[in-house]
């Protein structure tokens, strides 16, 4: 199953006790195991474009496609055998511990 | 017909389970559980209930499921898989099964209503009821929650190693949840939680907090029928006519405990329960006791609640002075639960204190909402400031 990790940024962050993991041997750890086929850090969203296409014209928009505060500042494509294990890969992510991550399974299609 | 309803809830968690194991179809699994019933309401009372009525209805539910697979041109590896369940469903089924109900990815009201849908088998309308929304709405709220059980591959098995004892507790919370919703007004739910305890227990004889959390439901319901006087208002645990309390129940949870090590907060809860169920008289309450096991419950749980009632437990066990003093660490939520309130009046009233406690009575009166506790609270003013 696959599963897009959105890793996003939270606007009332609160501080997690525990010892936040480090990114690089994430990364390490996940690529090794064939769990994350893909991923990276994104732009900040004032380099975003919007872009939509409405009676046959193409229609750009500055920024984002919603203004929240928190922002998405990365990605990662998970491979994992269930909703379980991604929870579990999802939690060892440094931003789970300061940001939050949001896990969506590709649809079935 | 009687034979088919007692089928029902014996047999249904355990039928639902394991079509869902075996098509990986949650919606089919309850649709042919569900025909199964409806075959033997028409044919048990023509030719008489079979021996084995549980693997009676198995075998119709499993042959509708290969019917409607078979239609639906299914591969066939799946359909041989429904074929074999031939032989008896393997005993940890209906523990998958409430374990992908209670699965913490999925929102709390939604694992409640599967975990009565799916293992109790409780109708979705008679749900609906219980939880005061229109039949569709629940409707609704179970179909979201199994397509997101299918879409977002959450896994069907008991979580193992590290994982289990957090995911006991989320599964344990439901049925918790699911008691005090009972308790405070829909019984059925109830006498499910209790039922589905119970089961829990069956399946899963190491784990003591499943023991003890049964202990505890079973000891609060025992006072189901003097809780209440007849007007419906709440009647105080010393008010209570104790001869109204369930006997066996009560005997039950005891004799459970006996058993059971005290591992958890349920196994603490349950003691300070079981030591008010056997009382004969509210005087005969070992207080001293109670306050033990709150201390205990308070290292585990320092919740400012659980503090108040450590202080009441205390006031009673070794005097008002000492109640008053712990009740230090309630005052954090005297705003919002005026009990902290009518607490430092009882106590204070007890250490002597007429007028003071009258004045606080009657703060702990204004800063309550519900009719007849206020009432209450303002008598005891009356009586100590006449």
């Amino acid at each position: 199953m696959k599963y897009m990790m959105f890793v996003c940024t939270d606007t009332e962050p609160e501080t997690d006790e525990s010892r936040v993991p480090d990114i690089e041997v994430w990364v390490a750890e996940n690529d090794a195991a064939g769990r994350r086929l893909e991923g990276n850090v994104l732009a900040p969203p004032s380099a975003a474009t919007t872009v939509r296409v409405r009676g046959g014209e193409v229609l750009l928009t500055d920024g984002p496609f919603t203004e929240t505060k928190e922002v998405i500042v990365g990605f990662d494509i998970l491979e994992c055998a269930d909703l379980d294990e991604a929870i579990a890969v999802a939690a060892a992510h440094p931003m789970a511990h300061g940001g939050r991550v949001e896990l969506r399974p590709y649809a079935d299609l | 017909m009687d034979a088919v309803a007692v089928a029902h809830r014996e047999h249904w968690g355990r039928i639902v389970a394991t079509l869902i194991r075996v098509t990986g179809d949650w919606t089919l699994a309850e649709d042919c559980a569900q025909d199964a019933l409806a075959t033997a309401l028409e044919r048990w009372p023509r030719d008489g209930v079979p021996g084995n009525p549980g693997g009676w209805l198995m075998t119709v539910a499993r042959n509708r499921a290969l019917d409607v697979l078979r239609r639906a041109a299914v591969e066939d590896r799946k359909l041989r898989e429904v074929a074999m369940t031939e032989a008896p469903p393997a005993p940890d089924d209906r523990l998958r099964l409430i374990f992908t109900c209670c699965h913490p990815a999925l929102a709390l009201e939604a694992r409640v209503a599967l975990t009565l849908r799916t293992v109790a088998g409780l109708s979705t309308s008679d749900i609906a009821r219980a939880f005061l929304v229109t039949e569709s709405t629940m409707t609704r709220r179970l179909t979201r929650a199994k397509s997101k059980i299918a879409a977002a591959r959450i896994p069907y098995r008991v979580p193992e190693g590290d994982a289990l004892g957090e995911r006991l507790t989320g599964v344990l919370a439901v049925l918790y949840l699911l008691f005090n919703r009972g308790y405070d007004g829909e019984p059925v739910l109830a006498d499910e939680a209790i039922r589905l305890t119970r089961m829990l227990g069956t399946l899963m004889p190491a784990e003591s907090e499943v023991s003890s959390l049964l202990a505890l439901f079973l000891l609060q319901h025992s006072r189901r029928h003097a809780r209440r006087d007849a007007s419906g208002d709440l009647v105080p645990l010393d008010k209570q006519d104790r001869d109204c309390w369930d006997r066996p129940a009560i005997a039950e949870a005891v004799q459970i405990l006996h058993r059971t090590p005290i591992e958890g907060p349920y196994a603490l809860q349950a003691r300070i329960a079981a030591c008010h169920a056997t009382a004969r008289t509210p005087s005969d309450t070992d207080w001293p006791s109670i306050a033990l096991w709150y201390d205990e419950l308070a290292r585990i749980q320092p919740t400012p609640v659980i503090a108040l009632n450590r202080a009441v437990a205390h006031g009673y066990a070794h005097g008002p002075a000492q109640g008053l003093k712990l009740l230090e660490q309630a005052q954090e939520i005297r705003n919002d639960y005026p009990m902290v309130i009518a607490a430092e009046a009882d106590l204070t009233a007890r250490a002597g204190d007429n007028q003071r406690a009258a004045t606080l009575f009657r703060e702990a009166a204004a800063a309550t909402t519900d009719g007849p506790e206020r009432r209450a609270l303002l008598t005891r003013a009356a009586e100590l400031q006449p």
